[in-house]
């Protein structure tokens, strides 16, 4: 008597006619061909930007997001075979070697390259090409420090100075890649010995929490949360995005980096095309204008990179206050991918 | 109707017949149940996971560190699954007589409050907490010793998943028969005899079941761990995603994963076995709830309305709050944070200002997410029903299926994930998949919730209407129905939070012409600047609204026939 009302197949209805009217909807009809680019979900770009590479190449660009930078190379490294998409977007220089390893990108010498700067370029068999790069920095409240008549540290030592006790938020390097990419900072500058500094940060009273959000909005003072601590780990155009976001237009910045000599970690992002694609020659089509002047224009206002097209004009408020740091931390992919989970676990047991 | 209750047992075999169940063998019917819910679960749980699990495993993992590994894991996550759990029923079970038994201005409201927290994104509500006890919080921290992370996990579980209890076991005590209770009282039971002897046993059902939802929920719990425990805590669930994407061991995050699996099986073997030896039988008669009269009971309800008001309404009226105020701009002062009001962050959500295409409108978002959430209630539903009916009268098959049905709860979203994306490769990222995901997870809450309220239905009550000629779906709308009303809202309202709160939303690839209010969130979220916090806080506001409207339109829907309402 229950089949009544609950016929068994009323579930496999649902599921046809909805998939029936969403499949419908993702897959236009025939003209323009498709292309997917896989990255992480922190990417954006402009409308009109995609619209024009769209109407130029006869194409429809669709966008797959899927976790961050780490989960994304994941899948594309599982999917090897049938890749989820023509293009993987947002391989940093912290996963390069592991990309490179799995060889999962189609070797590609764009034109555009050469108007990229060599030391950019950290793949010489060109499977991933750099598109834009960050400087991950320790940001400040600017008003924090001038209230207490508090000197700016100049350096990683200073940071274990007394009088910044109890001032620093970091990231966990194990789930959060700025987080590495300060691990990354301390690993550079002291060598074998980057764990003393860790131990002795941690007497001085470093706030370690799991994420960029948590750690900017929740426990930064010089943001909107107004949390305690005056010092964490962003990037180097933070400043200027509080600048673009702020509520009400500020004169200045309310916050700024360190920019000191081994204070920063440089992050390049790159692009490749994905082994197996059946749309080859359009994939490198979007490669190459990825690379141009035009998308590169629009990057820095929608994901606060910078651009490494060296013809591309930075947009004003770049100009004024995002600051670059001379000498950031090296450290090179090849020694990064043989050591970062041996260093993130012997980080993790040290600050336990 | 209160009489057929007294129909004795003679004749039962015979009145079974006039069942439609008896056109087919039991064995067809049984099947016939099942044949959805198992193919659903096969398709879209078993397959991904087993094949993940073939691929990523490796004896190589059988490792002396590994096993001691998997032990301090394991025993930290048995240890604060089971004190949050205890802790959720302190809160929660007191909340649960509260709704059930006792009429007050704002009930309504208060109850859809606390489902709240299950569905906002564990930064945000990390946020919102933050706006009370923070440094510059309504409570600024000189009051209240600065928490450990250890208690701030607990309660966070705690503001999660009491309203698990409030539902399950709030529903099965207005489902008693306040008959019972006022005999057990006529004969001289004083009120403690009452709860011990009538009360609690007949929650037993219910209380197993919510314990048994509850414990999952922190057994696997990852977000609160990994964003209040910072690196010392770990659960099995939080090793399993660092394991596949942080320090990536896929062999060991693989076995991990078994590992969770095999307890998360054993729990639910435990809860069947248990659940099997009791059998209650209540019929609804009239509202149970009433006014408080005596001073006990004015006491009890005000003292309860105010903790979860405090508990519920602050963190959560924070966000509105703060979606409405602006820290004034550095301009020169020193010391003191300005506050000013301000309508910008709303106004600036229907402002696409960068032309980005991964914009997200605010009613697009709160469209696709409602749409996927009714679509989730639905399909959940849909599924769920037949596995439930099939669960409530357990025959061997069922004692088999019945500890199944859990696992989509054990297993880590992670691992699940790389195995939707071995098996759908490309196609996951149709939107269809998202209310599949959303059910994945619903089903087990939504079977949990209607099984109990299906096994207390007395067949008796079937079997007279019968025999009174009434015709087998005028059996179910009379008998079934007005039972089941309350159950099907509580476990709607559960597929809807789930489904709005993203569970298991990192199985997925997401489209961005289909966004999410969550995603939206989270996009604000990931950039800085104090206009992209306040809009986030906005799209949270936003967020709460429609749910809490939804939550009480869900419950205000009031179905024909059921008198009870």
């Amino acid at each position: 008597m229950k089949k009544i009302c609950y016929p068994p197949l009323s579930a496999f209805c649902i599921l046809f006619f909805f998939s029936l009217l969403v499949s419908g909807c993702a897959t236009t009809p025939t003209a323009p061909q498709t292309i997917t680019i896989l990255t992480h979900d922190s990417f954006a770009i402009g409308e009109e930007v995609i619209k024009s590479f769209e109407a130029d190449n006869n194409a429809k660009v669709l966008f797959l997001q899927s976790g961050d930078a780490g989960a994304v190379l994941n899948q594309a490294i599982l999917t090897k075979d049938a890749p989820l998409a023509d293009i993987l977007f947002g391989v940093d220089n912290t996963f390069l070697s592991r990309a490179l390893d799995a060889d999962i990108f189609e070797a590609y010498l764009s034109p555009v390259l050469s108007v990229i700067a060599d030391e950019f370029k950290l793949d010489p068999s060109n499977r991933a090409l750099p598109v834009d790069y960050g400087d991950v920095c320790i940001n400040y409240d600017k008003k924090y420090f001038a209230d207490k008549g508090l000197e700016i540290p100049q350096s990683l030592e200073d940071l274990k100075k007394p009088e910044y006790k109890d001032l620093l938020v970091v990231e966990n390097p194990a789930t959060s890649s700025a987080g590495l990419a300060f691990l990354l900072v301390t690993r550079a500058h002291f060598g074998d010995r980057y764990l003393d500094y860790w131990k002795s940060l941690k007497e001085n009273g470093v706030v370690v929490v799991d994420g960029w959000e948590t750690a900017y909005y929740t426990n930064f003072s010089g943001s909107s949360g107004r949390g305690p601590q005056p010092m964490v780990i962003s990037y180097g155009s933070s400043p200027v995005a509080e600048v673009i976001f702020a509520d009400t237009p500020p004169i200045n910045s309310p916050t700024a980096s360190i920019v000191e000599m081994d204070t920063c970690f440089r992050q390049i992002e790159f692009v490749g095309i994905l082994k197996n694609t059946p749309n080859k020659a359009l994939a490198q089509k979007f490669v190459d204008f990825m690379l141009s002047k035009q998308f590169q224009e629009d990057m820095p206002l929608q994901m606060f990179v910078y651009p490494l097209n060296q013809n591309a004009v930075m947009p004003e408020a770049f100009i004024k206050y995002a600051q670059f740091p001379d000498e950031p931390a090296v450290i090179s992919p090849d020694e990064i991918s043989a050591n970062r989970d041996a260093w993130i676990e012997a980080w993790t047991s040290a600050m336990k | 109707m209160q009489n057929n209750k007294n129909l004795s047992h003679a004749g039962t075999e015979t009145l079974k017949k006039n069942n439609l169940r008896a056109f087919v063998s039991p064995w067809l019917y049984r099947v016939l149940l099942w044949l959805t819910p198992l193919l659903f679960l096969i398709a879209y749980f078993f397959l991904p996971l087993s094949k993940i699990l073939i691929l990523a495993f490796n004896i190589s993992a059988l490792t002396k560190t590994n096993f001691q590994l998997i032990l301090t894991t394991l025993s930290f996550t048995f240890y604060q699954a089971a004190l949050s759990t205890a802790l959720t029923f302190i809160l929660g079970f007191p909340s649960a007589i509260l709704f059930s038994r006792f009429n007050f201005r704002g009930k309504s409201l208060l109850r859809a409050l606390t489902a709240m927290p299950f569905m906002l994104p564990t930064v945000v509500v990390a946020s919102s907490f933050n706006a009370l006890f923070g440094d510059h919080g309504l409570f600024s921290s000189s009051l209240i010793p600065h928490p450990s992370s250890f208690s701030l996990i607990l309660s966070a579980h705690v503001f999660y998943n009491t309203t698990i209890v409030i539902r399950i076991v709030g529903n099965a005590l207005s489902r008693l028969d306040p008959k019972l209770e006022q005999s057990a009282r006529s004969l001289g039971a004083d009120t403690f005899q009452v709860w011990k002897d009538i009360t609690l046993p007949l929650l037993r059902p219910s209380l197993l079941a919510a314990a048994l939802l509850v414990f999952m929920f922190d057994f696997t719990s990852f977000g609160v761990i990994l964003l209040l425990g910072g690196s010392n805590f770990s659960t099995l669930e939080v090793e399993i995603y660092l394991r596949v994407l942080k320090l990536p061991n896929l062999p060991l995050a693989a076995l991990l994963s078994i590992v969770q699996l095999v307890f998360t099986l054993i729990f639910s073997i435990l809860y069947t076995r248990t659940i099997s030896q009791v059998t209650t039988q209540t019929a609804p008669r009239f509202s149970t709830s009433r006014l408080p009269k005596s001073f006990k009971e004015k006491i009890f309800v005000a003292s309860f309305c105010l903790l979860l008001s405090v508990f519920f309404l602050l963190p959560l009226l924070s966000l509105p709050v703060r979606s409405l105020t602006r820290l004034e701009a550095d301009r020169g002062q020193r010391g003191e944070v300005q506050y000013g009001f301000t309508t910008d962050y709303y106004r600036e959500l229907f402002i696409n200002r960068r032309g980005s295409l991964f914009y997200v409108p605010p009613i697009q978002a709160a469209v696709n997410s409602l749409g996927y959430a009714s679509l989730t209630v639905i399909l959940s539903l849909a599924l769920g029903y037949p596995a439930a009916y099939a669960l409530a009268k357990p025959t061997r098959l069922e004692k088999i299926l019945d500890p199944l049905i859990m696992l989509p709860l054990g297993a880590s979203a992670v691992m699940l994930g790389l195995g939707f994306i071995i098996s759908f490769g490309r196609s996951l990222a149709w939107p269809w998949f998202v209310p599949i995901a959303h059910s994945l997870v619903a089903l087990p809450f939504v079977i949990r919730t209607l099984q109990p309220a299906l096994a207390s239905i007395p067949e008796r009550l079937r079997q007279a209407a019968s025999t009174l000629g009434a015709s087998p779906f005028r059996v179910w709308q009379t008998v079934d129905f007005p039972i089941l009303s309350r159950a099907t809202l509580s476990a709607a309202t559960f597929a809807f939070t789930v489904s709005l709160g993203e569970f298991g939303a990192t199985l997925l690839l997401t489209r961005p012409e289909y966004p999410t209010i969550p995603i939206a969130i989270q996009r604000f979220l990931s950039q800085p600047g104090g206009l992209n916090f306040g809009q986030a806080m906005a799209m949270a506001t936003l967020l709460m609204l429609l749910t809490t409207l939804a939550i009480l339109i869900i419950e205000k829907l009031r179905l024909p026939n059921s008198g009870e309402f």
